[in-house]
């Protein structure tokens, strides 16, 4: 990136920069002009959300997409930000290659400061007219507004009007330009960018004024703004030669030792001279007078050398529950069936630079069966709208075996199919895109490892979940026979006869011959009410252990009855039913505080000490669990006389057809 | 004699209750017993069809499928049989009686246990007839009439709906369109009195019926014809077997050349899939088959159409079927999966509307002795 970045600024002196700006359009996401009107609003909304962030302001945003004429549209932006003081004002939107963020280590959505200053120059190029910015800090009395043009032979900024204007707001920052592009709809379309945006910035509330429909809110689903995010400086092994020359250049320190030491992460007194031992560099030379040869010896020598992995407090990842919760948010109107636990893998490193992984994945609903699975791809908390085959995120998709998972999918490769919506984020220090126009990630080994394991993991929760529902089905389908039909075969058999109606407690549970865990879950007052009801549905007595495993999130116990064993810190309750008469129930209660009502929808029910066969609504427990001691010794008890086990063909499932007709 | 039909009626509807009336004592006594209520019946596929020396026919081998509460289908299936049951001997109380299709109308009141369509409604009645022995009109259940029709030279005496005796001549007393086969067609109903004729020749579709009848085949070659109306119904199967069983009149059918006119000839030749618990009243044995094969569609040169999927589906089912296992069939199957084509008995105009009376008929005909 940097290399591009430096080619850019050697080039700038060579020819104009609207030459350079009309060459590399399609790496600045200008190629067409769909794309040049969701460029315009991804990258001040991309700005304006970094620039709450910083100041710690809760973002509220607000763009407009307004139409002036068939080809030529206004976008309009507006931001509650800290503004931007007016001496910053004409560099940050009129000129290429300005920014705060350019050489600072850290998760952040923009980075090379190209991005709103190609906006305004693409916007005056194409209709001549210039940016109208309106700005206000928190201290100051009225906004700066002023009207910019980009020379694009100088690549510096030109004021066409500047003035003092009153505006209600305390701080923030808008931004009016005018360009040639295309509205229209469909994945690659301003709202689905946005939809994004507010899924994972969940802390932002998002107004969007489209040219001719209603007004959108998206409205925030948490107040906590993410934690901030710390600088650090670069990790050595994401180390370039061209960087290592230029950070030598620049370096403050006068001997090459603390060059190292000083600034890069992660290097000691002790690793500064061993690496410069093994590039048998001296310790005391200048690090502007490092030649070629010395700079490439050190890149290799650092290969050798045993360095800490990179601190990973410049990550900012949303989390679980903000996933779930900002999903739930934006997809309300899909009506999913169900939220996979989301899965936030723990940070790891590739080439020096830390990232996280996390997933989440949304099912059912009104979400359609035939097609592909949706892949929502995030960046640094920005959506990737484009070149979604040519991304590292897509390719993971596709080579996780879905069937497993309970997805189609033709050969165990490929996009699966199915009612489905995958989420993926990426977060790192140095997102290592394909272009510049920073729309897919390249395909990189451990990011790619990390991305499967985290979609196996949310897999893993799909599968449990889909096997649980078609248990119930089933369930119910033996409910629906021993409650409607059964009592009518009784009845009508026995008007036939003429004898009183027999009693079906015996053809009942010999029906059903489970043994039914119920559960529900109520958010009253703060707290999660849970009631488990255990229903013997089988001939015989039953006898096992109930245990629910809580949530390791802060979940406490306030309630229970019976009083369960506890084990495990209070994460594992255990009830043990002893003989359950056939057709009886025992009903369990407890009670949990301190979480939201998002964050505990599931109860993880398990059972021992009962043939597992019986049990819908609870899983077996997990042979490696370390409660054994626990576990009944008791044998369970000896099924009488192994019921007639039917090997009949089943008469209404034979499924031939028996008509000879056509 | 009319006395006696009836006292045979009232015989018939008395064992038919009780044997209805079993059924429902058993499921009862399941269900009293704490037992899944189930019902053991002869699995009506063609993997259990066997044929029965005695009688030349096939009939249901001895594998059996139960039916169960223990399923949603079953438990659903069994409750319909409660609910026909009581619909049945309801009707025989009342002496009134319903075609199948009412029948299936009937169940819209039988919330859990309506019948999603008629073909439900019409297995559920074979079903009964199986278990109980009796046939669907001891049910009083009647198929609705389905305009098959015969003409040639045969007497019968039709007891009409006022229970008058009605002589018939199937070719002199009747229009072009020949006698319409009723839905019964036993001795109660119908005697046959007289019949001179070499042979039957019963026919697919009714464009050839009538082609041969404007030919005047029928006088020509001394032959009852029979319109089958495609898959023929079991009155007009059972009139054909009494014609040969009682006048010891040969059979011969005439179909297009398709599989699914393959199976009309073998239904009646050798009993169908689902009748074949009725097979002894319904097949005649030794009927031999002169409609299109595909070594006809490849000598005669026809005009043919493409095989579907369904009829290539339908080809290879029966290369499983026990009725076809023979060396005839096998290699006619077999061929037409080899040409993938198909072909109508009315492809023969091709050669002019003579052609099939002046040549093809009676050149099959004759390889088969029927005609010299």
């Amino acid at each position: 990136m940097s290399s591009i970045a430096e080619e850019m600024a050697k080039k700038q002196k060579e020819i104009s920069v609207a030459e350079f700006f009309e060459k590399n359009k399609h790496i600045l996401g200008f190629d067409s002009a769909p794309r040049a009107l969701i460029t315009a609003v991804k990258e001040a909304v991309d700005n304006s959300l970094d620039a709450c962030e910083e100041a710690g302001i809760l973002p509220e945003l607000q763009i407009q997409v307004e139409k002036v004429d068939q080809n030529d549209f206004k976008v309009i932006t507006e931001d509650n930000g800290p503004g931007i003081i007016k001496k910053q004002i004409p560099n940050i939107f009129a000129r290429l290659l300005y920014g705060s963020r350019f050489h600072s280590i850290r998760q952040a959505r923009g980075q090379q400061g190209i991005g709103i200053s190609a906006v305004v120059m693409y916007a005056q190029l194409t209709t001549g007219k210039p940016a109208k910015i309106w700005s206000k800090t928190s201290n100051a009395h009225a906004a700066n507004y002023l009207e910019l043009r980009l020379d694009t032979k100088k690549n510096q900024p030109e004021i066409l009007n500047e003035d003092f204007v009153i505006w209600e707001k305390d701080h923030g920052t808008k931004l009016e330009v005018q360009l040639k592009g295309k509205y229209i709809g469909g994945k690659q379309s301003i709202i689905e960018y946005l939809k994004g945006t507010a899924i994972v910035n969940p802390h932002a509330r998002i107004t969007y004024i489209p040219p001719d429909d209603p007004m959108i809110v998206f409205e925030r689903a948490t107040e906590n703004m993410p934690p901030t995010t710390k600088e650090v400086k670069p990790h050595p092994e994401g180390i370039e030669l061209g960087e290592l020359i230029s950070m030598a250049k620049n370096s403050h320190a006068d001997k090459m030792s603390s060059f190292l030491v000083e600034d890069f992460s992660r290097i000691s007194n002790r690793v500064a001279r061993e690496i410069l031992d093994i590039a048998k560099v001296p310790q005391g030379r200048k690090p502007k007078e490092m030649t070629l040869e010395q700079a490439k010896s050190i890149l290799s020598a650092i290969k050798e050398v045993k360095i800490m992995a990179p601190e990973t407090d410049c990550l900012s990842p949303i989390g679980p529950s903000l996933i779930k919760k900002g999903l739930k948010n934006v997809l309300g109107d899909v009506k999913a069936d169900f939220y996979a636990p989301p899965m936030s893998r723990d940070p790891s490193v590739y080439a020096g630079n830390p990232f996280i992984v996390e997933v989440g994945i949304v099912y059912g609903g009104q979400l359609n069966k035939q097609d592909q699975v949706q892949i929502l791809r995030f960046a640094n908390r920005v959506p990737l709208m484009y070149q979604q085959g040519a991304c590292v995120i897509t390719k993971a998709v596709e080579s996780v075996d879905w069937r497993r998972y309970g997805l189609e999918q033709r050969g165990g490769y490929g996009i699966p199919y199915g009612p489905a919506i995958i989420l993926v984020h990426v977060a790192s220090s140095k997102i290592p895109f394909t272009s510049e126009s920073k729309e897919a990630i390249a395909d990189i080994e451990q990011i790619k490892q990390e991305i499967e394991l985290a979609l196996k993991a949310c897999g893993r929760t799909l599968k449990t979940h889909l096997s649980k529902v078609s248990r119930r089905e089933k369930t119910r389908l033996k409910f629906e026979i021993v409650a409607e039909i059964l009592p009518k075969i009784a009845e009508k058999s026995a008007k036939i006869v003429r004898k009183p109606i027999p009693k079906l407690g015996g053809t009942i549970t010999k029906i059903m011959n489970i043994v039914w865990v119920d559960d529900k879950i109520e958010f009253e007052k703060k707290k999660h009410k849970v009631e488990i009801n255990v229903y013997n549905y089988t001939p015989a007595n039953r006898s096992m252990e109930l245990i629910i495993v809580l949530p390791n999130n802060g979940a406490k116990l306030t309630k229970a009855k019976p009083e369960p064993v506890i084990e495990k810190e209070g994460q594992v309750l255990l009830w043990p039913i002893k003989k359950l008469s056939s057709t009886e129930s025992a009903k369990i209660n407890f009670e949990l505080s301190g979480l939201d009502k998002d964050s505990y929808d599931e109860n993880e029910i398990y059972v021992t000490g009962i043939d597992p066969l019986y049990i819908i609504g609870a899983e077996p427990l997990p042979g490696d669990w370390d409660i054994e001691k626990l576990i009944m010794t008791e044998t369970p008890q000896e099924e009488e006389g192994a019921e007639e086990e039917e090997e009949e063909a089943d008469y209404d499932e034979e499924g031939e057809v028996l008509s000879d007709e056509e | 004699m009319k006395n006696n039909s009836r006292n045979n009626d009232e015989r018939r509807y008395k064992q038919a209750v009780d044997q209805l009336t079993g059924i429902a004592e058993t499921i009862y006594a399941q269900i009293d017993k704490g037992q899944i209520p189930k019902m053991v019946i002869p699995l009506r596929t063609k993997s259990n069809i066997k044929f029965d020396p005695k009688t030349s026919v096939w009939k249901y081998g001895k594998a059996s499928g139960a039916r169960t509460a223990k399923k949603l289908k079953g438990a659903q299936m069994l409750l319909r049989t409660m609910y026909m049951l009581e619909f049945i001997e309801d009707m025989i109380d009342e002496n009134k009686s319903s075609t199948l299709r009412e029948m299936y109308y009937i169940s819209e009141g039988w919330e859990k246990a309506k019948f999603e369509a008629q073909e439900e409604s019409n297995l559920l009645a074979e079903d009964l007839e199986i278990i109980t022995g009796c046939l669907r009109e001891d049910f009083k259940l009647r198929p609705e009439e389905n305009g098959a029709s015969i003409l040639g030279n045969v007497t019968i005496t039709e007891y009409d709906r006022k229970g008058r005796k009605k002589k018939i001549n199937c070719r002199d007393d009747v229009g072009d369109s020949g006698y319409g086969i009723p839905y019964n067609v036993e001795k109660d109903k119908i005697t046959i009195n007289d019949v001179d004729a070499d042979f039957i020749l019963a026919i697919e579709t009714g464009g050839m019926f009538d082609r041969l009848i404007e030919n005047g085949f029928d006088e020509d070659a001394n032959a009852i014809l029979v319109h089958l109306k495609g898959q023929p119904a079991r009155s007009t199967r059972r009139f054909i077997k009494r014609l040969n069983e009682e006048q010891g009149i040969p059979v011969a059918t005439f179909t297009d050349g398709d599989p699914w006119s393959f199976r009309i000839h073998a239904s009646i030749a050798y009993g169908a899939i689902k009748t074949a618990h009725i097979s002894e009243y319904l097949a005649t044995p030794a009927t031999e088959f002169v409609g299109i094969t595909a070594t006809d569609i490849l000598q005669y040169k026809l005009p043919t159409d493409k095989l579907t999927d369904r009829d290539i589906q339908a080809l290879k089912a029966e290369l499983t079927d026990p009725r076809f296992n023979d060396s005839f069939w096998k290699s006619e199957i077999e061929t037409m999966l080899e040409i993938g084509k198909k072909a109508e008995q009315q492809a023969l105009a091709k050669y002019g509307l003579d052609y099939v009376t002046d040549k093809y008929l009676p050149e099959k005909l004759a390889e088969i002795d029927l005609l010299k």
